[in-house]
């Protein structure tokens, strides 16, 4: 029988002191790493910093 | 002609000094006296302590961009204040000693009209055994990323770690060496640029990544942690920091004092009293801060320094000082204009001035040891209290002290920016980009998390690092006094 493996975001569930975390999946992994999105919140965090910064001032 | 000394060159010094000369003018004089030759943007020294940039990189020289500005530049260190002058002169004046401009070792007395402390912090290594040398330098057992030569020895030490680990399995520990330290958020950015190497190197399955800290909970940072916006949730900093660990296989003591380092091993205590050992191969420990240990004294010679001074040595200001317990703080403890109360003509920014309580809610072990972060004052914070002491400043000297408009910044009004790295590239690893919004929590504005949640946000993601390569060589050409260095927000 072939070994059933977890899947890689479940694999560090297994260890007590990570279990009653969050661990992203697949596809949230795959978002912070997908240029199209990234650059869209690039402009996003880019415009709520320049608040925060006008704020601050 | 009136002259400002600003002691310090750092981020609040360096922003102090250049606006006030800007805005002074060559009517008035400006005099920056620290002990450095160089600038050095620290945010980036994270990326100079895994190899991917050079120390030369993050540092550049402070002499040509004094004299291009007109600023009188002394490379030597401030060594006591006299704000009361001495025998025979009512004029206060500064002590400095010589650290380089072939006046090694000299000593000289500066008169001031106005004085900016922005001497920054005191790497007290040596207030764990065995963390320093005992001369107040790091010791030889650990590393930091605190200055450029620390961060590129802890390079060179990692890569050697890098290289064991191609055949054996090593431990490494990162953290803060002392139960009272701040700055979480440089060895919390350290740990995962260090883990993300080392997958980039192959040997992340030889390598045992470890987090100690002070902190009673993952994400606190010395703010008490923050509740932000995640995905369309408010979440804790805690179940956000414990994703990024848990994520990247990085397990973590917390709670921890470390009370003695000695080769390969430290020792600690928890806030259960309990005891502990933590074996290591290459830690990199964040050691304690305090004030760089001026001297104050009054015109007959009398030693001030508890006046003007407070206990850990950062300068009193106007912030409430007033003992109170945890239940009874407010955001309007803490300082508004950084203007000593006894002496106006002073000032203190950044780290320089003495908060009027930690934020985090104090913690101690049943032995009675403290355990608990300090309060955070990173760049943005540092940069925006600088350049509202200059503008007090010069209102001084421009209209006099009785008709001056004296600026306020108090960090109970004010966000700060973060980005913490997980590597540099344009195309992969991550970043964790987060804003807090204000930095000390006000629950009377904001009852539910003591901060404006549209404002105080986590993100990780390619962006981060995007701006996080922005922000170091935007600072790095403010710094510089490049054209249009003003327009850029501190």
């Amino acid at each position: 029988m072939a070994d059933i493996k977890a899947k890689e975001e479940e694999l560090n569930f297994t260890k007590e002191q990570f279990n009653l975390t969050m661990i992203p999946g697949k596809f949230a992994r795959f978002l912070r790493n997908c240029v199209i999105y990234q650059f869209i919140r690039f402009l996003i965090i880019n415009l709520k910093m320049i608040i925060v910064v006008r704020k601050s001032h | 002609m009136a002259r400002l000394i600003v002691m310090g060159g750092g981020v609040s010094g360096h922003t102090t000094a250049t606006f006030a000369k800007k805005w002074l003018g060559d009517e008035h004089e400006v005099v920056v006296v620290t002990p450095n030759a160089n600038w050095n943007w620290i945010p980036s020294n994270i990326w100079v302590g895994v190899g991917q940039m050079k120390k030369e990189d993050v540092i550049f020289p402070l002499a040509p961009v004094y004299e291009k500005a007109g600023i009188d530049y002394r490379q030597a260190l401030a060594v006591s204040i006299h704000p009361d002058g001495k025998d025979g002169s009512d004029k206060p004046y500064i002590t400095i000693k010589y650290t380089g401009q072939g006046k090694e070792g000299q000593t000289e007395e500066l008169e001031y009209d106005y004085l900016v402390n922005a001497t920054g912090p005191k790497l007290n290594f040596d207030a764990t055994p065995g963390l320093g040398d005992g001369n107040g330098q790091i010791g030889p057992h650990t590393v930091s990323v605190c200055t450029a030569d620390h961060a590129a020895h802890a390079h060179s030490e990692l890569m050697n770690i890098f290289e064991k680990a191609k055949t054996e399995k090593q431990k490494i520990l990162v953290g803060t060496g002392h139960g009272m330290c701040t700055c979480q958020g440089a060895a919390f950015e350290y740990i995962f640029n260090i883990e993300h190497e080392a997958k980039k190197a192959g040997v992340r399955d030889n390598l045992e990544i470890k987090w100690i800290s002070n902190e009673s909970f993952l994400g606190d940072f010395g703010m008490g942690g923050l509740h932000m916006k995640v995905g369309g949730y408010v979440v804790s900093s805690k179940l956000f920091a414990e994703s990024l660990y848990s994520e990247r296989n990085v397990p973590w003591i917390i709670g921890a004092h470390v009370n003695k380092v000695e080769e390969g091993k430290v020792h600690y205590e928890l806030l259960d009293g309990t005891m502990g050992e933590e074996e290591f191969d290459f830690a990199m420990l964040i050691p304690p801060f305090s004030g760089v240990g001026l001297k104050a004294y009054g015109k007959g010679g009398e030693d001030i320094t508890d006046k003007v001074f407070a206990p850990n040595g950062f300068m009193k200001v106007d912030a409430d000082y007033t003992a109170k317990p945890y239940e009874e703080w407010k955001a309007s403890d803490w300082p508004r204009t950084y203007q000593n109360p006894d002496y106006k003509n002073i000032f203190a920014a950044g780290i320089a001035f003495a908060p009027p309580h930690i934020i985090s809610k104090p913690m101690k072990s049943p032995n009675g040891t403290p355990i608990n972060p300090t309060p955070p004052r990173t760049g943005m914070p540092s940069g925006i209290i600088g350049k509202a002491v200059a503008e007090s400043v010069t209102s001084m000297i421009k209209d006099g002290p009785e008709s001056a408009h004296i600026h306020e910044a108090s960090m109970a009004e004010m966000g700060a920016a973060c980005v913490a790295s997980a590597g540099k590239g344009i195309f992969d690893g991550q970043a964790a980009a987060m804003t807090v919004y204000p930095v000390v929590p006000d629950f009377e504005k904001y009852p539910g998390t003591g901060r404006d949640t549209d404002y105080t946000f986590g993100e990780i993601g390619l962006a981060g690092h995007w701006i996080k390569h922005i922000l170091h060589h935007l600072f790095i050409y403010k710094a510089k006094l490049k054209p249009g260095w003003t327009l850029i927000p501190e």
